[in-house]
C-alpha cells in the first residue's frame, strides 16, 4: 500500500484572546496548543481514524489536512506535495482531490438551497460542468449515496429530508468531484442509533467502488473500532498510540489509551466491566504539562515523565505508544 | 411497594400544523430504589415522559388522560403549589445541559442555600451550607470550591453540582434525562457511576433517560423502550438483553457496536424514525418492521404480557383474534 498523506511535525496553535487591559499589562502571547507536533502517515485506500476526548486536537488536525486553515508550523505531504503553504489556483486544484463532511447535517446544508444544486454546486465551483451535464452527474451521485429515485430529490429543500438523508446528502456533495482523499468529522454522531450503520456503510461501500481513503474523526471508539483500519488516539494535542485496530483494543499500551477503552460502556448486563480510573481532568491546551502531556494523571508516571517528553516509538508490528511505560498496569486497588 | 405508577398517560403537543401525540397510552410502575432505563431515539417520547412526571411539559403540550401515582397520590390534577412542594423534595430532575441549568452569576453555595431554603424555609443559611459541603464531599467536591462560579468548572463537575442540587432533599426518585449526552467517555463513565452509587446508598430510584441502549444495559435493573411516542417494550435488563421480543428492540440491540466482539457485523433498520406528525395508521413501526403482517397496518397492537413483567406491544405475540 502506498503513503497518500505523510504528516511531520504538524503543529497549529491559536492565539488567546485577551482583554484590552490584559494586553497593557501583559507582554507576552499565550497560546492554545490545539495540535502539537504531530507526526503520522495514511496509506491510501485505508480507513485512518483519530480518536480522542474533546479539545483533544482531533478535528483541528483535520481541518488542517483538508487545508481550512493553516499549519503554525510542520509539513504535510499529500501524495508527496507539501500542501501546508499552499495557495491560489494551487490550492483550489487540491480541494478537487480532499474533500470533507462534517458532524451537523442539519448545519452543513444551506437551508434554502435545493438538494440538487447542494450537489451540483462544487462542479459549477471548479468550472468542471454546467447545465445538463451537470445535472446528469447529480443524479448519478444521488443513486450512488441511496437517495433514490434520485429525481425526487433534486428539488427537495434540506427541512424536507430526515437527518440521515441529509447525511446521505452530505456525503454525495463531498464524492461528486471524484476526490482521493475525504476527511469525515464525527459524520455519525448526530445521526440515530438505528439508521448510523447505514451511513457507515454507505462510506464503506464508496471507498471500494471509488478508491478513497477516509480520515475519519470520531470520539466514540465502539465506532471507530467498526470502521477504522489504524486508529491513532490523541490526548491534549499529541498522538500518545497509534495501531492497527484488532491490535489497539486487544493490547492497548498507553496508559490513557487503557483508561479510555476501561471506560466505554459494554452493551451486555452480564459483564462487568473494571474502570482504570484516573486523576483529575483533562488540563487546560494552554498550559500543557511538563514532559509527558499525561503525566500528571497517569497511574505509571515516574520522575522521567514529568521532564522529558517521550516520543512515539514503535513497540510491535505498526504499534506505536509514545510512553517510557508501555503495558504497564495500574495497581490493584489504586 | 410501587413508587411510581404510570397509567394510560398519553400527552400531546398542539401545533400548529397539528397535533403531535409524543406519549401515547403509556403506563409502567417503578419501585423503591430500582433504576429504569428509558430508551429511544429522538422524536420517540422520552424526555417528553420524563418531564411529565416533575409536570414540567413545556408548552404547547398536555397531559391528555392517563395518571401519575407518587406514592399513590396523583400528581396529574395537582395544583402547581402543591407540585411544587413535590418536584424537587419528593421527585428531582437533573438536566441535559449543565452549563445552562446553573445560574452564571451565583455562586455554587448560593445555588445550594436557595434551592434547600425555598422547600425547608425554617433553615438557616448556615445550616444549608453544611449541608452543600456534605454533599460535595459525597461527590467528590472539594468543599473550598462551594464559593467558585459556574464558569469555573468543568463540564463534568458542573454536572456533579446539578446531581448535588438533585439529591439534595433527599427524594425517592430522580429523573436524568441525557445527563452525560455532552460529556466524554471517561467523564460519562464517573458520572453514571456516581448516579449509580447514590441510587443505592440513598435507596432511591433513578429513570435514566437516554439514546444510548448500551449505559441502560450496563446500569439499569429494567428497560423501557420507546418508539413514536408508544412503549413497545419493558423489561428486566438480562432478559432484554438475552431475549428481545420487540422487532424494534432486536434490531436496535443488532445495531450497537461492542467493542469487545471482533469482526462484529452491525445491522441497521431501514428507513427513518416516522415524522410525528405523519404517523402511519396501526403499529408506528410497521413500515421499518421485518416482520409485518396484514393486522399491523390497520391497529395499533395491544401490550402483551410475556410474564415475569416481561411486556411487548406487538401483534407476533397474540392480539390479533379479537
Amino acid at each position: 500500500m502506498s503513503t497518500i498523506w505523510s504528516v511531520e511535525h504538524l503543529r497549529k496553535y491559536f492565539p488567546v484572546q485577551k482583554s484590552f487591559f490584559e494586553r497593557l499589562f501583559t507582554r507576552k502571547t499565550e497560546y492554545v496548543k490545539a495540535v502539537d507536533d504531530v507526526d503520522f502517515s495514511i496509506r491510501r485506500g485505508e480507513v485512518f481514524t483519530l480518536a480522542g476526548e474533546s479539545g483533544c486536537g482531533k478535528t483541528t488536525t483535520g481541518m488542517l489536512l483538508a487545508r481550512l486553515i493553516e499549519p503554525t508550523s510542520g509539513k504535510m505531504f499529500f501524495e508527496g506535495k507539501n500542501i501546508g503553504m499552499l495557495r491560489g489556483e494551487e490550492l483550489r486544484r487540491l480541494r478537487r482531490k480532499i474533500q470533507i463532511i462534517f458532524q451537523d447535517p442539519y448545519a452543513s446544508l444551506n437551508p434554502r438551497m435545493k438538494i440538487g444544486k447542494t450537489v451540483g454546486h462544487p462542479l459549477e465551483i471548479h468550472g468542471l460542468a454546467k447545465g445538463s451535464e451537470k445535472g446528469k452527474k447529480v443524479l448519478e451521485v444521488l443513486g450512488e449515496v441511496g437517495l433514490t429515485p434520485p429525481e425526487k430529490f433534486v428539488d427537495l429543500y434540506p427541512h424536507q429530508l430526515s437527518g440521515g438523508q441529509r447525511q446521505r446528502v452530505a456525503v454525495a456533495r463531498s464524492i461528486i468531484l471524484r476526490p482521493e482523499f475525504i476527511v469525515a468529522d464525527e459524520p455519525v454522531s448526530m445521526i440515530d442509533v438505528s439508521i448510523r450503520t447505514t451511513i457507515i456503510d454507505l462510506m464503506l461501500d464508496l471507498r471500494e467502488k471509488l478508491g478513497l481513503t477516509y480520515l475519519f474523526i470520531t470520539h466514540d471508539l465502539a465506532v471507530a473500532k467498526y470502521i477504522s483500519d489504524r486508529i491513532a488516539i490523541m490526548y491534549l494535542g499529541k498522538i500518545v498510540e497509534l495501531s492497527e485496530k484488532t491490535e489497539l483494543f486487544s493490547n492497548p499500551l498507553h496508559p490513557y489509551t487503557m483508561a479510555l477503552l476501561s471506560a466505554i460502556p459494554l452493551p451486555n448486563p452480564e459483564r462487568k466491566r473494571q474502570t482504570i480510573e484516573l486523576k483529575g481532568e483533562v488540563p487546560s491546551a494552554i498550559r500543557i504539562p511538563s514532559g509527558c502531556r499525561f503525566h500528571p494523571r497517569c497511574f505509571a508516571a515516574t520522575e522521567i515523565c514529568s521532564q522529558q517528553e517521550p516520543k512515539l516509538t514503535l513497540v510491535g508490528s505498526d504499534h506505536f505508544v509514545a510512553c517510557y511505560y508501555p503495558g504497564a498496569r495500574p495497581e490493584q486497588n489504586g | 411497594m410501587s413508587l411510581l405508577e404510570v397509567d394510560h398517560l398519553t400527552i400531546d403537543y398542539k401545533t400548529r400544523r397539528g397535533i403531535v401525540r409524543a406519549v401515547n397510552d403509556v403506563s409502567f410502575s417503578m419501585k423503591k430504589g430500582e433504576t429504569l432505563g428509558l430508551v429511544g431515539e429522538s422524536g420517540s417520547g422520552k424526555s417528553t415522559l420524563g418531564l411529565s412526571l416533575v409536570r414540567l411539559v413545556p408548552f404547547p403540550g398536555v397531559i391528555r388522560s392517563g395518571h401519575i401515582r407518587v406514592e399513590k397520590k396523583d400528581i396529574v390534577s395537582l395544583r402547581d403549589k402543591e407540585m411544587r412542594s413535590i418536584r424537587g423534595s419528593k421527585i428531582a430532575f437533573v438536566f441535559q445541559d449543565p452549563m445552562t441549568s446553573l445560574n452564571p452569576v451565583k455562586r455554587i453555595g448560593d445555588h445550594f442555600i436557595e434551592f434547600l431554603r425555598t422547600h425547608t424555609p425554617h433553615i438557616s443559611k448556615k445550616e444549608a451550607l453544611k449541608r452543600a459541603k456534605n454533599i460535595l464531599d459525597e461527590l467528590g467536591i472539594p468543599n473550598e470550591r462551594i464559593n467558585d462560579y459556574p464558569h469555573q468548572f468543568s463540564g463534568g463537575m458542573r454536572q456533579r453540582i446539578m446531581i448535588g442540587l438533585a439529591i439534595a432533599l433527599n427524594p425517592s426518585l430522580v429523573i436524568a434525562d441525557e445527563p452525560t449526552t455532552a460529556l466524554d467517555v471517561i467523564v460519562q463513565d464517573k458520572i453514571l457511576g456516581i448516579l449509580k452509587d447514590l441510587s443505592r446508598a440513598h435507596d432511591m430510584a433513578l429513570i435514566l433517560i437516554t439514546h444510548d441502549l448500551s449505559i441502560v444495559l450496563e446500569r439499569c435493573d429494567n428497560i423501557f423502550v420507546m418508539y413514536a411516542g408508544h412503549q413497545v417494550e419493558y423489561g428486566k435488563s438480562e432478559e432484554l438483553y438475552r431475549d428481545p421480543k420487540h422487532p424494534y428492540t432486536q434490531k436496535l440491540l443488532q445495531s450497537i457496536p461492542n467493542i469487545e466482539l471482533a469482526d462484529q457485523k452491525l445491522d441497521a433498520i431501514p428507513g427513518s424514525p416516522p415524522d410525528l406528525l405523519n404517523l402511519p395508521k396501526g403499529c408506528p413501526f410497521w413500515p421499518r418492521c421485518p416482520h409485518v403482517m396484514a393486522i399491523c397496518r390497520i391497529k395499533v397492537p395491544p401490550i402483551i404480557s410475556l410474564g415475569s413483567g416481561h411486556l411487548v406491544k406487538c401483534f407476533l405475540y397474540g392480539g390479533t383474534e379479537s
